[in-house]
């Protein structure tokens, strides 16, 4: 097997893009990576993307945004993992140049969610758990994490202001990236304030719904310092499954997935979560931030909270987490967000992170979730000085 | 119009039908062809007795479509007593007085509507186990 650099980054500001079609910002997010990486044509393009079946009636994306990219022709192929379909897309891209397939892989992320009314968009993330078992009773996606939260809260004697760390830190961070989607930095008060939108889950507590694209391109290690100064090699790519149905779960408060897709990662990197230096987690809602935390290991249960009470999640931290606004603050375009994470991990890997860098960093960790914890899928970034 | 996929879980939605692994003993809420506990195929239909606990509940105020004549309600995960968790919605109950470890029981409830002409799907609801609160409160008196 071969090992996989990124030679190449992209992205665009996440937010309500009601003058660029889902096509144009594909293709924007792609070119800029492709220019990045000094590459005219890549061997293959592999889109992640969730909803553009579901809300712009359009599948063949990836051969579409091939075309509008200008690279009619080549393999281009879409993959989909509900919100974890930007890492899904990695992946894959991985194990083709890492198989020795294709030299030159371009991935893409991409979501376009404003062009209908936001009760068409929470319908359409539904479609992200069981149909049968859990949509057909009225259940929207927020609810299903408000019912982990409402229960985790009892169970680990963990009150609500007690996630208020994890908002806090991504508005902040967020305040500090030009292409995130909400930039004011909030305060304890914000959130003690924030109106309930599924109780216990307030406004800041879980993740904006917004357009965004973002890519990377990938090339053997072996030839990384050819069309780059700076890559990045992916020391780990990992991917693991649970049940979609939270129901179907014997201990529905430990993300099972989320563990094991960690632990393949570690593994592979040969790393324990001790050396990690940044974590991009999958910060959809706070209780998912705080479960995350403890099924990799970085904190034990019941205590994920704690992390972001003591201020150990900020750049300058401990364990650094969601460094330019995570899912919450950046934005969550569903499809787009794993490869968001990864750009994200890739400038701060390149010293390139501006006011947010974390001192020093060598390994970074994205995660990317779909559904309430059914796919994790696990990067680990290794700097190369 | 989908029928279809709403008359083959008839089963499940009206009577609680799982299944016990005879493999292995789990029992299996909703049906599938393999039991997800030691992976034998499993095949023996089994009828759940209806009663649970609250494991966790939230309650929906902006209901999705086809939902708006319902809200507020409450959205709970039941842990039956034969084992499984089941997602569904309580009902005669103010969301206000659910708590968790709430006794309920099944009943059979309109879960969906799909406007004027549409279908009407029903299906399993929770509601408070009624005598026995009762019979609780009498004995506390
Ligand atoms: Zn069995």
């Amino acid at each position: 097997m071969r090992d996989v650099s990124i030679i190449g980054i992209g992205q665009i500001e996440v937010g309500e893009h009601w003058d660029v079609s889902l096509r144009d910002l594909g293709a924007r997010a792609l070119l800029a990576a492709l220019a990045d990486a000094g590459i005219d044509r890549p061997d293959a393009l592999y889109v992640g993307n969730m909803l553009s079946g579901t809300l712009g009636s359009q599948e063949q994306l990836a051969t579409l945004i091939a075309d509008w990219s200008g690279l009619r022709g080549i393999e281009a192929l879409k993959v989909e993992a509900a919100c974890a379909s930007g890492a899904a897309a990695l992946r894959v891209g991985v194990m083709a140049v890492a198989g020795g397939i294709h030299e030159i892989v371009a991935v893409l992320g991409v979501e376009k969610m404003t062009d209908l009314d936001g009760e068409e968009a929470t319908a359409a993330l539904m479609t992200a758990a069981d149909a049968e078992y859990e949509g057909i009773h009225g259940t929207s996606f927020i609810s299903l994490n408000a019912l982990l939260m409402r229960r985790y809260m009892e169970d680990m004697g963990v009150p609500q202001e007690a996630f208020a760390g994890f908002p806090i830190n991504a508005h902040a961070n967020a305040a500090n990236n030009p292409n995130a989607m909400f930039r004011q930095p909030i305060t304890r008060d914000t959130y003690s304030r924030a109106p309930m939108i599924a109780d216990p889950i307030n406004l800041f507590d879980s993740a904006p719904i917004c357009d965004g694209a973002a890519a990377v391109i990938l090339c053997p290690t072996e030839r990384a310092r050819e069309f780059s100064s700076r890559p990045v090699r992916i020391a780990a790519s990992a991917v693991a499954t649970d049940s979609v149905a939270l129901h179907d779960r014997r201990e529905p408060l430990f993300l099972l997935a989320v563990q094991a897709s960690a632990l393949k990662a570690y593994r592979q990197a040969g790393i324990g979560p001790e050396e990690i230096d940044l974590f991009e987690l999958h910060d959809a809602f706070s209780i998912i931030a705080a479960l995350s935390l403890e099924a990799c290991g970085f904190a034990p249960r019941g205590e994920g909270t704690r992390l972001a009470a003591d201020g150990q999640i900020g750049p300058r931290g401990r364990l650094p987490i969601c460094t330019m606004g995570g899912l919450k603050a950046r934005g969550h375009p569903v499809g787009a967000t794993g490869i968001y994470q990864v750009v994200e991990a890739t400038l701060q890997l390149r010293g390139l992170a501006g006011a947010n860098q974390v001192p020093g960093a060598r390994w970074a960790m994205t995660q990317n979730i779909g559904g309430v914890g059914g796919t994790a899928i696990t990067h680990i970034l290794e700097g190369q000085g | 119009m989908r029928l279809a996929p709403h008359w083959r879980v008839r089963a499940q939605r009206l009577q609680l039908r799982g299944e016990v692994c005879q493999c292995c003993g789990e029992r299996l809420f909703p049906p599938r062809d393999v039991c997800p506990a030691c992976h034998q195929p499993a095949d023996k239909p089994f009828a759940f007795c209806g009663e649970g606990t609250v494991y966790s509940f939230s309650t929906v105020y902006e209901a999705p479509k086809g939902y708006e004549r319902f809200a507020p309600y409450t959205i709970a995960l039941v842990r039956l007593k034969e084992g499984p968790l089941v997602t569904a919605q309580l009902t005669d109950i103010d969301p206000s007085d659910v708590r968790i470890g709430l006794p309920v029981e099944m009943v059979t409830r309109v879960l969906r509507e799909e406007g004027e002409d549409g279908m009407v799907i029903y299906g399993y609801k929770f509601r408070p186990v009624l005598e026995r609160e009762a019979a609780r409160e009498e004995a506390r008196a």
